[in-house]
């Protein structure tokens, strides 16, 4: 195993563009496959991970269960009733994630277009948190505050949500705005403890997220804010004037929060590939000292892209609160703020990635539900799966070994490996 | 300092001089607002806005124990001379502040003010009394999974592993506890415990040192790894045969013998669970076992300068390994008492307390002392959160649960001196 002399710190840049590193593409599948890109790695990393989690499903599946205990006698029946289990499971998740001909069948435009537009509300949160976390690992920061600026971002939208009254276009705009500079005064706060004190982002984004979950749960014990009869921990609602539109008709759940996710991506796109912020944050990430020498203020990068990152986790809180919910719970951020991580990784922290990222853990997530009632496997296989891709992604000599690769990328996530004191 | 003996060697005289290391600025005033804050809060929302004529019935023990002191204080005096000394206490700082001093000063302006609030909670008139050693055993039942993670991120972080995981490894065990206790018997779910924990530890270990996955990433990825597979075997196995799969004997309190005779300190430490007194061993084994042994010494050694660590002829990796492994274990254990305190497992159990525990490592500055005390502290607030959200609804309890992520924000911010992790912390080791 000689590639595991390999520093992954000594050269960030090719964690960055790994996907385009190879100098000079070997001919033949076999030999292109040997040398296994990180297309390669992430599609091997997915389909070992479906694997395991096939596994999973059939030991909890009480048909494969009862089998096993005359495994000795038969074990065709126990392998049978596996890999039946395995298809159904996941034939029921393609169905909730992309088409169901059982719904399908009723002829009704949410039987036909219901799966998708389940796939692309999950997506959109997802999406819009990847990126977040996406932006802040390319300026070199961990951004583990998700939670915490997905919760500031809800908390401000829906206040001005249904605290306002205000005309229909207005009164959505303000509310994006608001749940965007909501985010961003939460996200802001690490990344000016960072600049000023040198306290660790990650540390500080922990703490964060747990302070913004006891305010939700304070607010939500406020007149004003929480609905009455006050006797649940559940907000007013949100007027429909401050709604994000549905997309797909109003028979299914996708809203316009979709589009706010596709923009924040060509945003994200530009900002990192086109603009001279963007190349600061690039510089800052991949070589902090180098970047000071240059002229460049590292301080006011770390504020700058923590402020954006934490409005693009706000607009997350946006998508949830104005679009898929309309009253605030205490549950509101969903776990995006840690997905969102999984996303980021999976989609290599560019934009394009974890819009595909975000559309496939969407799909999952989807998928997963319909699994859940179809087949009553736990829902919980999702993480497990999401977890095992990001793992392997984050491991690719693993994946290498196990697959007998040859190459040569370290994973994006050695391109951070620092310490609390770096 | 060292420059100026440096510089000067043809003079052979070597000047000891005791370093006085100032204070920041930020520490100076900071320091003193937070105290007078403190005291302007006592004195008003205790003593002004008390609750006048009524004294405050505070007891030492339940009201079912006999022989238990008791007394009653006159409430808002009280608040008055805590108040002010809290205000006296900050400006006091802000004339003479001395780092050594810093700890101390805060510790008795919080103090005062928890000894303020609980005379006026006793003194509400929907209250017959205050039972202080019930607060605090419900504060150290609090304390004893955070102190058990923080001891399992001392392990991890001493070595140069980030422990982000600790939250994944304690809800492994409590899974591991819940159905082993319930299929074998306690003790096994206690051992299993251990053992699921150290899995978890020795897969941070391997991702983290073998394959060089960022720490942070990988913590943060074992959680959620964590978390699905337990939350899915609990609903695949555990609930729909919960009678079986899921029942262990809650934990009883074994009284020692003559030491839980002791008046006050007796029923508050010696009155426990099994676990609580594995804990006491467990926090004196780390703190021996990091300081005292060779064992420790080279651990601490391979976390500041695996390097030189290495150059001495000590295995880097072997001691990572083990120790990340054990310190899983230890986690894992924590885990476990979740799931003896209420008697099964449910989904998520552990409730983002990981994250407390790394929060009280961090406080604690890395020092199994320091994240003892930082776990206790923590546990305490949580406590107190507790009762304040029954009893005293007009204070929002919710400010009293942000204390602990507050105060680690303000230690890591520099406000409560220099917070330094291991030096290699998070640094995969490569050899050459």
């Amino acid at each position: 195993m000689s590639e595991q002399t390999v520093d992954p710190a000594a050269d960030p840049q090719a964690v960055l563009t790994s996907s385009q590193q190879d100098d000079e593409p070997p001919r033949g599948f076999w030999a292109r496959y040997a040398r296994a890109n990180s297309l390669v790695v992430t599609l091997l990393a997915f389909v070992t991970a479906m694997i395991l989690g096939g596994l999973l499903i059939a030991v909890a599946d009480p048909r494969t269960q009862d089998a096993s205990h005359y495994f000795f006698q038969y074990p065709w029946d126990t392998f049978r009733y596996g890999f039946a289990a395995i298809g159904h499971g996941y034939v029921a998740l393609f169905q909730g994630a992309v088409f169901n001909p059982h719904t399908a069948a009723k002829g009704t435009w949410a039987g036909y277009v219901g799966p998708i537009s389940e796939t692309l509300t999950n997506a959109t949160p997802l999406i819009l948190g990847g990126l977040s976390v996406g932006l802040a690992f390319r300026a070199g920061l961990f951004n583990i505050g998700g939670q915490g600026q997905v919760i500031a971002g809800a908390i401000c939208a829906g206040f001005v949500g249904f605290h306002w009254q205000l005309p229909p276009g207005l009164h959505l705009l303000l509310g994006i705005i608001a749940g965007a500079l909501g985010g961003a005064a939460w996200g802001g706060l690490a990344g000016l403890l960072k600049a000023k004190t040198g306290a660790h982002e990650v540390i500080t984004t922990i703490m964060l997220n747990y302070i913004a979950v006891s305010l939700l749960a304070y607010l939500l014990s406020v007149k004003g804010f929480q609905a009455p009869p006050y006797g649940q921990a559940i907000s007013n609602t949100v007027h429909k004037s401050a709604q994000l539109p549905p997309l797909l008709g109003s028979s299914v759940r996708v809203h316009g929060g979709l589009i706010l996710a596709l923009l924040a991506a060509w945003f994200v796109h530009w900002l990192l590939t086109k603009s001279t912020l963007g190349f600061r944050l690039r510089a800052v990430g991949a070589n902090q000292f180098a970047s000071r020498t240059a002229g460049m203020s590292v301080e006011r990068s770390y504020i700058t892209v923590m402020l954006i990152a934490g409005a693009l986790c706000g607009l997350a809180g946006v998508s949830q609160i104005l679009g898929t919910n309309s009253q605030l719970t205490g549950d509101i951020d969903a776990g995006i703020g840690f997905d969102a991580i999984t996303v980021a990784l999976l989609g290599r922290a560019n934009a394009r990635g974890i819009v595909a990222a975000g559309l496939l853990f969407g799909a999952l997530h989807a998928g997963g539900t319909q699994m859940q009632s179809a087949t009553g496997t736990p829902i919980d296989l999702v993480q497990v799966i999401q977890s095992l891709i990001v793992l392997f992604i984050a491991a690719p000599m693993l994946v290498r070994a196990i697959y007998r690769l040859k190459g040569s990328t370290s994973g994006v996530a050695g391109e951070l490996a620092k310490g609390w004191n770096g | 300092m060292t420059t100026e003996v440096a510089t000067a060697p043809e003079d052979l005289v070597v000047e000891h001089r005791v370093a006085q290391v100032p204070v920041s600025r930020a520490q100076r005033f900071g320091a003193c607002g937070a105290l007078v804050v403190i005291g302007l809060v006592t004195l008003w929302r205790f003593g002004i806005d008390g609750h006048h004529h009524q004294d405050a019935s505070i007891r030492l023990g339940s009201n079912f124990a006999k022989h238990v002191p008791h007394f009653t204080v006159p409430a808002v005096p009280v608040a008055w001379v805590a108040g002010g000394l809290t205000i006296l206490l900050g400006l006091l700082w802000l004339v003479v502040p001395r780092r050594r001093w810093f700890g101390p000063v805060m510790g008795v302006g919080i103090t005062l003010f928890v000894v303020a609030l609980i005379c006026w909670l006793a003194s509400a008139s929907s209250f017959a009394y205050v039972d202080v050693v019930g607060l605090l055993t419900s504060g150290i039942a609090l304390s004893v999974p955070l102190i058990l993670g923080a001891l399992a991120g001392v392990m991890c972080e001493r070595s140069a592993v980030i422990n982000v995981a600790i939250e994944g490894q304690m809800l492994a065990g409590a899974w591991a506890a819940a159905l082993f206790g319930s299929v074998i018997g306690a003790a096994a779910g206690l051992l299993s415990a251990a053992v699921a924990g150290a899995l978890m530890g020795w897969l941070l270990a391997v991702f983290a040192i073998r394959y060089l996955v960022n720490q942070v990433v990988l913590g943060v990825v074992l959680n959620v790894f964590a978390a699905g597979l337990t939350g899915f075997f609990y609903d695949a196995f555990m609930q729909p045969h919960s009678q079986s799969l899921n029942e262990v004997a809650v934990l009883e309190n074994h009284k020692v013998p003559l030491l839980g005779d002791i008046p006050v300190v007796g029923p508050l430490l010696f009155d426990t669970g099994y676990i609580v007194y594995l804990t006491y061993v467990l926090i004196v084994l780390v703190d021996v076992w990091l300081f005292r042994t060779r064992w420790g010494l080279r651990t601490r050694a391979v976390g500041e300068h695996p390097k030189a660590a290495d150059t001495v002829g000590i295995r880097v990796l072997a001691m990572r390994y083990r120790n990340v492994i054990l310190g899983g274990a230890i986690a894992g254990i924590g885990g476990s008492y979740f799931v003896f305190a209420v008697g099964s497992f449910s989904k998520n159990i552990t409730s983002g307390q990981g994250f407390i525990a790394l929060a009280a490592l961090i406080f604690g500055r890395w020092s199994p002392r320091g994240a003892v005390g930082a776990a206790l502290l923590f546990g305490f607030a949580s406590a107190m959160q507790t009762t304040l959200s029954i009893n005293a609804p007009s204070i929002p309890s919710n400010f009293v649960a942000m204390v602990p992520y507050l105060a680690t924000i303000l230690a890591v911010a520099g406000l409560v001196g220099k917070v330094r992790a291991p030096a290699a912390d998070g640094e995969p080791y490569v050899k050459g």
